[in-house]
Parts: structure tokens; C-alpha cells; sequence
């Protein structure tokens, strides 16, 4: 527990050690509130479901983009060398990567809680909705890490790591998307619509807490997690 | 504190080390010499666990490699090739990170920081960003990171690599002193590097351990021919005739004639212990004068190519499979039937 302490709070820092914190909250907060405030007063309905809707698309953007240099980085510069030979477990280290970057979302996530406010100001959304809507929030941007987490295992240059965070979170957002469900057939209909990104969480966005939707959650970080332990300790036998 | 059993390892065809064992002892500095390539970081990855050999057996710290990698880990300081550290951290800022995630009790951390800036030589830039650091200070970083909990081994692969001459020998210094307690061990392709720190030398050519023992022993397993320079003031061809007659000579050559010096390379006949007085004595009965009269002896790069030449052979001789004996390469390419070769 010490160990994955240790590492979340130094790669935490290193996020605000260098620009990538600073211009992650930055332009996910002014693109999303861009984008929301931009309907938002043509609907003239003081409601969240413009902003949160939004979500998954911006977050297949800006996600693969703070995980890609997680593990790439590290194996670039050889520090993997000293990080590994610590007297850490494999999944230490991976748990606390991990952690690092969800605070890194849950502290970006928190500042846009000025969105909401605004719209309280400005009229009477339902606050239940508003918080199991941040609690989906929450769960499936934790899902894009891991997957981008995943990538960033894979190779040592981080371009590819977020061409590859981003096609793995896109394919798995669109095979639950009406779009592509319209044309599916019948046989693995229920296994897309299961397998699907966004369609658990709008099902959460409904104000419904439902446990399936979190353990689906749950189980896409942990199965990407366990993977990338894998992907991590593959060096010792390649 | 390491033993090593013919520890094998190969990245796919290629057999990086092959059959490796050896032991060493804390109070001991070893030098792990070998061409590029030959093996020294991979066998030193395997000893800090970050790579799984494919056969054979490592303890360290009386610990196995395989199974209580995190307790080897803890009596492990380990400096990777080329010193990586993380750029954007501050010294202090990476050092505090050690302490916390190498388990250092708290009240001992402040400590083992200021005493690892210490030895490291690191107080005038103890303030600056690893990525502002120069070279020769990023290898004292990685150095006082492999030192920060005070382990009983040390591992450092090429450690001086990339230094200007006086870091070089302030590190080198750093490893003999450090030696005299732990077990210090340290690859390097310079050779006088080992000749300087080393009380013990394992030699690596091809993933394969080719000598190992100290640097006298080493020299001495190389045969020297009983070579002797002499520079000899006086008439050359004089000279040449008299070297000509003495007995006990088998081989001599007129290396240089310089302002009335003659210099000459002379090999004695094997059984010859006293060609050096012999020759004196020639010298002075002709009224010559004797500028110069030394025994060459191996040196350690005489050494270096020795075993790294032999082992060579052995190799090539290992490309004939489950035909060790040297006949076998011969054998393939002159078509011989492997019946009538045994």
C-alpha cells in the first residue's frame, strides 16, 4: 500500500511538474463548457444532458492523451530499468500509475462543477441526475484510462500509444452506439450493446445508479489493468 | 553474496548469455569487462530481476532470483546503463521519491538524503532539475539513487561511461571505497578502468565468461614469451653479429638505430632464466654502453585478446550442434560424413 502511495503521489506530481496537468484542465474545461454553453441557451432549458453527453467524445480525445506517457515515457528514457528493480511488485506499480491519472480526472472533473453551478443559477436542473451524472462521469473516464493506460504499455513512443489508446476506446464506444447496433446482427446484438462504452453510462445518466452499469465499469478497468500488468512483466521473458 | 549457475538467456536465435557462473563476496570489487554486446548488462539485469533467465539458477543476498525477487531487490543498489533518471524531477524531489519507495523508515530519510549528497559530491546543484544536469552529474544521481538504502551490492553497469577524465577517476575512487565493505559489481568496456578499481576481474566475450580471477592471475595465465627489449649504444652491425652468437637467444630483430642507439626485440629460448645478465655481461665485454633493458610483460589488453581470441574459436567450433570438439567446422565445410568423422 506504501509502494502505490509513493508512486501515485510522484507521478501525480510529475503531471504538474511538467505543462501536460496545466493544458490537460485547461482545454478540457473550455472546449467542454464551449460546446455545452453553445446549445445550451439556444435549448433554454436549464438541464445537464447537453454537457454530459458530450463526454465520451471529448473524452476519447483528451484521455489517451495524459495515459500515453505513463509507460512509453519511462521505457523511452530506460528509468523503467531503475523503476522496475525497485523492491515494488509489478502490479504496485501499475495501480499506482493508474491512480495517478484518475486524480488527475477527478481533480479536472471537480473544476468543471462550474458548469452546473451556472446552470443552478440559472434555473432548476434535478441535483439526483446531476450527481449520479458525475458519478458516470467518473466511472467511464476511468475506463478510458485503463485502456489508454493499456496502450502506453505497448510501445516505447507515445504517438503510438495514443493512436492506439484512441482506436481501442473508439471501437469500443461505437459498437455500443445506435448507429452501429441499427446494423447489427441479431446474434451479437446483445453482446455489443453490453460491450459498449457510452451505453452504460447513459443508462447511468438517466439518474438510475444501476450495479450492472458499475460492475461493467469495474470490470473494463480491471481486465485492461490486468493486462497491462502482463504487458509490463512480458519483458522479462521477450 | 552472488552466485551465479550457468545462467542462459537469449533473445530469440540469439544467445546473449550463455552457461554463465561465477561468485562473489562482499569486501570485493568486481569488474565485468567484455567487448559491446557481450553479455554485462544482460547478465546484470538478470541479477536485479528485471529480466528472467531462460535456464540456470542466480542468488543474490542469499536470495533466488526467481523466487524472492523483491527481498534480492531490497539488497540491490542498481545504476542502468547511461544513468536514466526522470528529467523533470528535482534532485532532492527524486531522492525523497527513493527513500519513500525503497521503504526507508521516515525518521532515517532526511539522512540517508543528506549522507548520499555527501559521498556523491552533489551539494552545488542540489537545487537544479535533474534535466539541467550535465552527464557526469546525472551518473552521481543515479549513483547516489543506487546508494540511497545503503545496500550490501551494488550493481552498476558502466558506471564511468560518458565522463570526463577527472569524473572518471572521482568515480572510480567512489567504487574502490565503497568496495571495501560491499560487494561492488561493475561492467565497463575500458580496460584500464579494471586494471585501476577491480580486486577481481570476470571477463565476457559472447555471452560466454572467458577468465576470471584477479589481475595478476590473469597475466600470468597468459604465456609471455620471454621477450626483452634492449637498446644498446655502439656499432649495429657489431652488435647484431654478438647478439647472433650468444646461445639462449631464438630470436632477435633490429627494431631502431637512433643518434648511435641500437634497439633490438629479442625472444629467449624457453629454458633461458638468465638472458638478462648474459646480456648484460656481452655488453659490458665489448665496451658498449646499455641505455635500456626491460622483460616485457603482458599487459591487459595483451590479456583481453588472449581469452577473448580463444573463446572465439570455442564459439565457432559450438556452431556445429552437440559437436563440441574444433574438428567439427573443419569437418563441414570439407563434406566430411559425420560417421566417419567419430
Amino acid at each position: 500500500m506504501q509502494n502505490i502511495t509513493a508512486i501515485l503521489k510522484k507521478e501525480f506530481r510529475s503531471y504538474f511538474n511538467s505543462p501536460i496537468a496545466y493544458i490537460f484542465i485547461t482545454f478540457f474545461l473550455g472546449i467542454s463548457s464551449w460546446l455545452f454553453f453553445q446549445s445550451f441557451f439556444l435549448a433554454n432549458q436549464a438541464e445537464m444532458r447537453g454537457f454530459f453527453g458530450l463526454m465520451p467524445w471529448i473524452f476519447l480525445f483528451f484521455i489517451p492523451a495524459v495515459t500515453m506517457k505513463l509507460w512509453a515515457e519511462e521505457k523511452k528514457i530506460g528509468t523503467i530499468e531503475i523503476l522496475m528493480t525497485l523492491p515494488i511488485r509489478d502490479y504496485e506499480v501499475v495501480i499506482g500509475k493508474f491512480l495517478a491519472c484518475l486524480a488527475l480526472l477527478a481533480v479536472t472533473i471537480l473544476l468543471t462543477l462550474v458548469v452546473p453551478f451556472s446552470v443552478m443559477y440559472l434555473g432548476n436542473p434535478d441535483v439526483g441526475t446531476l450527481i449520479t451524472g458525475y458519478i458516470g462521469l467518473l466511472l467511464m473516464g476511468a475506463a478510458y484510462i485503463a485502456i489508454g493506460f493499456f496502450a502506453s504499455t505497448l510501445t516505447e513512443n507515445q504517438i503510438v500509444a495514443f493512436i492506439i489508446g484512441i482506436v481501442v476506446c473508439l471501437t469500443l464506444l461505437l459498437i455500443g452506439e445506435d448507429i452501429v447496433l441499427f446494423k447489427t446482427p441479431n446474434w451479437l446484438y446483445p453482446i455489443f450493446s453490453y460491450l459498449g462504452l457510452g451505453a452504460h453510462y447513459s443508462s447511468i445518466l438517466r439518474g438510475v445508479l444501476d450495479s450492472r452499469d458499475i460492475i461493467y465499469y469495474l470490470s473494463v478497468i480491471a481486465f485492461f489493468l490486468y493486462l497491462s500488468t502482463l504487458a509490463v512483466e512480458s519483458r522479462k521473458w521477450r | 553474496m552472488i552466485e551465479v549457475r550457468e545462467l542462459t538467456k537469449s533473445y530469440g536465435p540469439t544467445v546473449a548469455v550463455n552457461q554463465v557462473s561465477f561468485e562473489a563476496h562482499a569486501g570485493e570489487v568486481v569488474g565485468f569487462i567484455g567487448p559491446n554486446g557481450a553479455g554485462k548488462t544482460t547478465t546484470m539485469r538478470i541479477l536485479t530481476c528485471y529480466l528472467t533467465a531462460d535456464a540456470g539458477s542466480a542468488t543474490v543476498a542469499g536470495y533466488d532470483v526467481l523466487e524472492n525477487a523483491i527481498d534480492v531487490r531490497k539488497n540491490v543498489g542498481y545504476l542502468p546503463e547511461s544513468a536514466p533518471l526522470y528529467v523533470d524531477m528535482g534532485i532532492l524531489e527524486y531522492l525523497n521519491f527513493m527513500t519513500e519507495v525503497r521503504n526507508i523508515p521516515k525518521n532515517q530519510r532526511k539522512d540517508r538524503v543528506k549522507s548520499v549528497i555527501d559521498i556523491c559530491g552533489l551539494d552545488g546543484v542540489i537545487q537544479k532539475d535533474i534535466g539541467e544536469l550535465s552527464k557526469g552529474y546525472r551518473q552521481r544521481v543515479g549513483l547516489a539513487q543506487s546508494l540511497i538504502h545503503d545496500p550490501p551490492i551494488l550493481i552498476l553497469d558502466e558506471p564511468t561511461s560518458g565522463l570526463d577524465p577527472s569524473q572518471t577517476i572521482e568515480i572510480r575512487n567512489l567504487i574502490k571505497e565503497i568496495g571495501k565493505e560491499k560487494l561492488v559489481l561493475f561492467s565497463t568496456h575500458i580496460l584500464p578502468e579494471v586494471a585501476a578499481t577491480c580486486s577481481r576481474i570476470l571477463m565476457i566475450n559472447r555471452g560466454e565468461i572467458v577468465a576470471n580471477g584477479t589481475l595478476e592471475e590473469l597475466i600470468s595465465q597468459v604465456r609471455v614469451e620471454n621477450k626483452f627489449h634492449i637498446a644498446i649504444r655502439g656499432e649495429a652491425e657489431a652488435i647484431t653479429a654478438k647478439l647472433h652468437e650468444l646461445q639462449g637467444i631464438a630470436e632477435h630483430t633490429h627494431v631502431k638505430t637512433d643518434n648511435g642507439v641500437v634497439g633490438y626485440d629479442i625472444t629467449a629460448t624457453q629454458e633461458n632464466d638468465t638472458i638478462a645478465e648474459t646480456l648484460f655481461q656481452t655488453v659490458v665485454q665489448n665496451g658498449w654502453s646499455l641505455v635500456e633493458l626491460r622483460q616485457e610483460s603482458a599487459d591487459l589488453e595483451q590479456v583481453f585478446l588472449h581469452f577473448t581470441a580463444n573463446s572465439g574459436r570455442e564459439i565457432s567450433s559450438m556452431t556445429a550442434p552437440s559437436r563440441p570438439e574444433p574438428r567439427s567446422t573443419k569437418a563441414a565445410t570439407d563434406t566430411v560424413a559425420p560417421s566417419e568423422e567419430e
